[in-house]
C-alpha cells in the first residue's frame, strides 16, 4: 500500500481565520491605559530629582501644615530670595508633600514588582514540583492550605514585627502570602496539562523530568502567571500602604504612599491634602495595574478568548 | 426497504444557502442544498467533516448561532410550511412538537442535575396542558416504548446513572414524547459503542417504523448508511454532490467524490495475509494486570480491574489488533505496555527483557524501542513547539546531534508524506491527517521495535483514515516493525491487522489469526461485536458495472 498523491493533495490545511477586528480596540483600551499610567508613574519615580522636588525628608519648623499652592520666599545669606512653591501643601513637620509623593511612587513601584517577580517564581517552582510528582503534592499543598488559613494582613503584620522594619522585610512579608495562591494556579494547570498526549508522547521520547517540565509544561502557565502578576502587583502595592499607614512598614523617612497617608491621618479633617494627593496616586496606580491585568487576561487566557 | 410512495414530504429543503461570516475559507457554509424526506422514510446526509451537513440540520431546527451563520437563501417547508420564515417564538412551538431532535453526546445533551423523567416531562410541560399525572403516565409510556428496563424505576434516575446507550434512548423518548413528524439526528451513536449503536439504530428504524416519522439521520459512517437510510444525501465543502436510494448511491455512485469515500470505507472482510517469514518475538506479556483502588481514608476502598491477566504476543513485522468497547481495558494495556501507566502486577517482556516493574531511571533505555501514536491529533503535538523539534526531541534525548537529528527528521518527513521544509511549521498549520503523519514520524524517529497505534485514525475522516491506515502499514513493512494497534473499529481492525485479541471487560475473551476470528468467532462477544457492525451485509466500493 502506497499513499496515493492525489488524495495528499486534497488534505492541506486550511488555517483557521483568525477573529474580526470589531472589539480589537474595546478590549485592548484598559491594556493601553494601564500601561500608560504604570509607564508614567515609573518616569516620575526615576525622574523624582529632575521634578521641582527637595529633599522629602527635609523639616520645615516654621511652615507646617500648609495648603496645597502655597509659596515660600527665603532669604538668602546673598541678599536675594528664592521663591519655593508647595503644589501639595506641607505636611505637619512642614515636609513637601509633593515631594514625599513623587518619590513614594519609587517604594510603591519597586514593591509591587519585586513582589509580584520574586512570588511567582518562588510560587513557579513549588507549584511546577507539586504537580508534579504526586508524593510532594500531598506535603506542599498542606502547607500552603496552611498558609492560606492565616488572613494575609496578620500575617505579613506578624513577619514584619520578626524583623526590622525597612524595605526588604516588608517585602518578604508581603511575598509569603502571596506565594500559595501562585503555587496553587501553577499546580492546576500542571495537573491538567500533564495528561495532554504530547507530554505523554515527550514521557515516551525519554525526555527527563526536569526538561520536560520546563520545555512541555512551564510555558502553558506563562499566560495566566502574567494575569496573576498584575494582581499580585496590585495587592502588593496596597498591602504596603496598609502596613506603612499601621506604621509597622517602611521607617517614616523613606516616603512611601503608606506612611505620608499616615502621617496625616491625625488632622485629616483640617488638612486633607496629606491624605488626598497620595491616596489619590495609589488608587490611580492599582486601579490601572488592575485594568492592566483584566485586559491581560482577555488576551491572554485561552478559554476567554476561544469564546470571542 | 421500502418507502412510501408519492407521499407528501414531511420535511422539503429547497436550495437552502447559509452564509459563513467574512473572513473564513468559503462564502457559504451550505450552499443551494435541496432534498426531501417523506413521512417514515429515513434520510441520511453524510458527508467529512466541514462539509455542511451539521450546519444544514442546525438550519432546519432554526438553531443556527446568531449572527455567525446566516441563512442567505432557499425554504425549509416543515409539510408544507415555509419554518425559515418563523419568528423565534414560533419556532420555540415547532421545536419539540413537530421536529423532535437527537444529538450526539448523550451525556451533555441531558441535564446532570435533573432527573430523566422530568427532562422528558419539560417537553410535555411546555408543549401541552396535561396535569402532573397525565405528564407522567405519558413520559412512562414513551420510556416503555423506547425499550428502557423498569420505566417506573428509570423515571427517577439521574443522567450519570445510566449508560451511554440508555442515555441515548432518554434523548429519543424525550424528542418523541409529542409525536413529531420529523425527526432530527445529528451523529446520534457516534459517540456510542458499536453493540449499543447497533441497538439504538434498531430502535430508530422500529420507531419511524410504527409511528411513521420522518427521519433526517446526519452521520460521517456508510456503515450506518447502510445499515439505516432509504435514501442518501453525499455533501461536500458544502454543496450536495450526489443524492438518491441508498442502493443507487452505494452501488452505482456516479460522483468521483462520493466513488472515493465509499471505497475509503474499509471491508469487514479480512484480506489474505502472507504468513510472517521469522517469528522473533518483540513483546509479550505474561498475566499483565492492572488495578485501580478508588477511594481510602474515608471511604471504602473499591478495586477495579481495568486488564486482568492479558497475555499477548507480537513479533517482528506483524500487527496485533486489540479490539474491544470503551472500558474494555484495551487502552490500558496499551499504556502499560508503553509503561505510561505502571501495571499492577504480570510482566512485560520487550525482547526478553522485563520492564513491568522498571523504575523511571532504569526504564529510559528501553524507552526508544517502545513508541506510541495517540487518538488525538491535535492535542498530541505541542501547540507551541515546531514539528521539527517535535521529531527530533527524542533522538537528541538518546545523545544524537542536533544536526543529525534534524536530517533524519527530514527523511522520516518525506517517508511519511509531507514535505521536509515545513519542519519549521508549527502544528496548527497541519490538517488532522497530516499531524498524525508527523507523529508516526516522531515516533519513527525513535527507530523503535514495537510501535502501539492507541486508536490512530478514530478522530479522522474516512478517506484520511484510509491514507493513515496504509502509512502505518507501509511502515511496518519497510522497518520490519511490530504493530501494537489498539481500535474500536471493527472495519479498521480486518484490514490492517494480522492477528486480534479481542477484549471484554478487562480480559482477553478470544484470540487467534485475523480471517479466523472473523470468519468463525469462538466467544460468544465477538459474535455479537461482529452482528452489531453497522452495514455488514453491504460489500462497500464493489460497484455495479454500468
Amino acid at each position: 500500500m502506497t499513499v496515493e498523491p492525489a488524495l495528499l493533495a486534497k488534505e492541506t490545511a486550511a488555517p483557521r481565520p483568525k477573529p474580526g477586528r470589531t472589539g480589537r480596540l474595546g478590549r485592548d483600551a484598559g491594556i493601553i491605559f494601564g500601561a500608560a499610567v504604570l509607564l508614567l508613574m515609573t518616569l516620575i519615580g526615576i525622574c523624582a530629582p529632575l521634578l521641582g522636588t527637595k529633599n522629602p525628608s527635609e523639616i520645615n519648623p516654621a511652615f507646617r501644615n500648609r495648603v496645597p499652592g502655597i509659596e515660600q520666599t527665603i532669604r538668602n545669606d546673598d541678599g536675594n530670595t528664592t521663591t519655593f512653591k508647595y503644589r501639595m501643601g506641607t505636611d505637619s513637620l512642614g515636609r513637601d508633600v509633593y515631594s514625599r509623593v513623587v518619590y513614594g511612587a519609587r517604594v510603591s513601584l519597586l514593591i509591587g514588582i519585586a513582589v509580584a517577580v520574586i512570588s511567582i517564581a518562588i510560587g513557579l517552582f513549588i507549584g511546577l514540583i507539586a504537580g508534579y510528582l504526586r508524593w510532594v503534592d500531598a506535603i506542599v499543598m498542606r502547607l500552603m492550605d496552611g498558609l492560606m488559613a492565616i488572613p494575609a494582613i496578620l500575617l505579613a503584620i506578624a513577619l514584619v514585627s520578626l524583623f526590622r522594619a525597612g524595605l526588604l522585610s516588608v517585602i518578604i512579608a508581603i511575598i509569603i502570602p502571596e506565594i500559595p495562591r501562585v503555587v496553587r494556579l501553577v499546580r492546576s494547570i500542571v495537573l491538567s496539562v500533564r495528561e495532554e498526549p504530547y507530554v505523554e508522547a515527550a514521557i515516551m521520547a525519554g525526555t527527563r523530568t526536569p526538561l520536560l517540565l520546563v520545555r512541555h509544561i512551564l510555558p502553558n502557565t506563562i499566560p495566566a502567571l502574567i494575569v496573576q502578576g498584575t494582581f499580585i502587583c496590585a495587592n502588593a502595592i496596597l498591602i504596603e500602604a496598609i502596613l506603612s499607614f499601621l506604621g509597622i512598614g517602611i521607617p517614616p523617612e523613606t516616603p512611601t504612599w503608606g506612611n505620608i497617608m499616615a502621617e496625616g491621618r491625625g488632622l485629616f479633617r483640617i488638612y486633607p491634602h496629606n491624605i488626598f494627593f497620595p491616596g489619590l496616586c495609589l488608587a490611580l496606580t492599582v486601579l490601572a495595574v488592575n485594568v492592566l491585568g483584566d485586559g491581560l487576561r482577555d488576551r491572554l487566557d485561552p478559554k476567554l478568548a476561544r469564546r470571542m | 426497504m421500502q418507502m412510501t410512495p408519492n407521499a407528501k414530504p414531511v420535511l422539503d429543503v429547497q436550495g437552502l444557502t447559509v452564509r459563513l461570516p467574512g473572513g473564513a475559507d468559503r462564502i457559504n457554509a451550505v450552499e443551494n442544498v435541496s432534498f426531501a424526506v417523506s413521512p417514515g422514510e429515513i434520510v441520511c446526509v453524510v458527508g467529512e467533516s466541514g462539509s455542511g451537513k451539521s450546519v444544514t440540520a442546525h438550519a432546519i431546527m432554526g438553531l443556527l448561532p446568531p449572527r455567525q451563520l446566516t441563512v442567505a437563501g432557499g425554504r425549509v417547508l416543515l409539510e408544507g410550511d415555509d419554518i425559515l420564515v418563523k419568528s423565534r417564538a414560533a419556532m420555540r412551538k415547532i421545536r419539540g412538537a413537530r421536529i423532535g431532535m437527537i444529538f450526539q453526546e448523550p451525556m451533555t445533551a441531558l441535564n446532570p442535575v435533573m432527573k430523566v423523567g422530568d427532562q422528558i416531562a419539560e417537553v410535555l410541560d411546555i408543549h401541552t396542558k396535561l396535569n402532573e399525572r397525565e405528564r407522567r403516565q405519558r413520559v412512562l409510556d414513551v420510556m416503555g416504548s423506547v425499550h428502557l428496563p423498569e420505566p417506573e424505576r428509570m423515571i427517577d434516575v439521574y443522567p450519570h446513572q445510566l449508560s451511554g446507550g440508555q442515555r441515548q434512548r432518554i434523548m429519543i423518548a424525550a424528542a418523541l414524547v409529542l409525536d413529531p413528524a420529523l425527526l432530527i439526528a445529528d451523529e446520534p451513536t457516534t459517540a456510542l459503542d458499536v453493540t449499543t449503536q447497533a441497538q439504538i439504530l434498531k430502535l430508530i428504524k422500529e420507531l419511524r417504523e410504527r409511528r411513521n416519522t420522518g427521519v433526517l439521520f446526519i452521520t460521517h459512517d456508510f456503515g450506518v448508511v447502510a445499515e439505516v437510510a432509504h435514501r442518501v444525501v453525499v455533501m461536500q465543502h458544502g454543496r450536495v454532490v450526489e443524492q438518491g436510494t441508498t442502493e443507487a448511491v452505494l452501488r452505482r455512485p456516479r460522483d468521483e467524490y462520493t466513488r472515493m469515500l465509499i471505497r475509503s470505507v474499509p471491508s469487514l472482510s479480512p484480506p489474505a495475509r502472507r504468513p510472517l517469514d521469522d517469528s522473533v518475538m518483540v513483546l509479550q506479556t505474561k498475566a499483565l494486570t492492572k488495578t485501580y483502588t478508588t477511594g481510602g481514608l474515608f471511604t471504602a476502598r473499591h478495586d477495579v480491574k481495568a486488564a486482568r491477566d492479558v497475555n499477548l504476543i507480537v513479533c517482528r513485522g506483524e500487527t496485533l489488533g486489540v479490539v474491544g468497547e470503551s472500558g474494555s481495558g484495551k487502552s490500558t494495556v496499551a499504556r502499560c505496555i508503553a509503561r505510561l501507566i505502571e501495571p499492577s502486577d504480570g510482566a512485560i517482556l520487550i525482547e526478553g527483557a522485563d520492564v513491568a516493574k522498571l523504575s523511571p531511571r532504569r526504564l529510559r533505555p528501553h524507552r526508544k524501542r517502545v513508541q506510541i501514536v495517540f487518538q488525538d491529533p491535535y492535542r498530541s503535538l505541542n501547540p507551541r513547539r515546531s514539528v521539527g523539534a517535535a521529531i527530533t526531541e527524542g533522538p537528541v534525548n538518546f545523545g544524537m546531534t542536533e544536526s543529525a537529528a534534524h536530517e533524519r527528521a527530514r527523511e522520516l518527513m518525506r517517508l511519511v508524506g509531507l514535505d521536509a521544509d515545513a519542519l519549521t511549521r508549527f502544528p496548527h498549520q497541519f490538517s488532522g491527517g497530516q499531524r498524525q503523519r508527523i507523529c508516526i514520524a516522531r515516533a519513527l524517529a525513535m527507530e523503535p521495535e514495537l510501535l502501539v497505534a492507541d486508536e490512530p485514525v478514530s478522530a479522522l475522516d474516512v478517506s484520511v483514515q484510509a491514507q493513515v491506515l496504509s502509512l502505518i502499514d507501509d511502515v511496518r513493512k519497510r522497518f520490519n516493525l511490530a504493530v501494537l494497534f489498539i481500535t474500536h473499529d471493527l472495519r479498521v481492525a480486518a484490514q490492517v491487522c494480522d492477528r486480534i485479541a479481542v477484549m471484554h471487560r478487562g480480559e482477553v475473551v478470544e484470540e487467534g489469526p485475523t480471517t479466523t476470528v472473523f470468519g468463525s468467532p469462538a466467544h460468544a462477544y465477538t459474535r455479537a461485536l461482529l452482528d452489531s457492525a453497522p452495514g455488514r451485509d453491504f460489500d462497500f466500493g464493489q460497484f455495479d458495472a454500468e
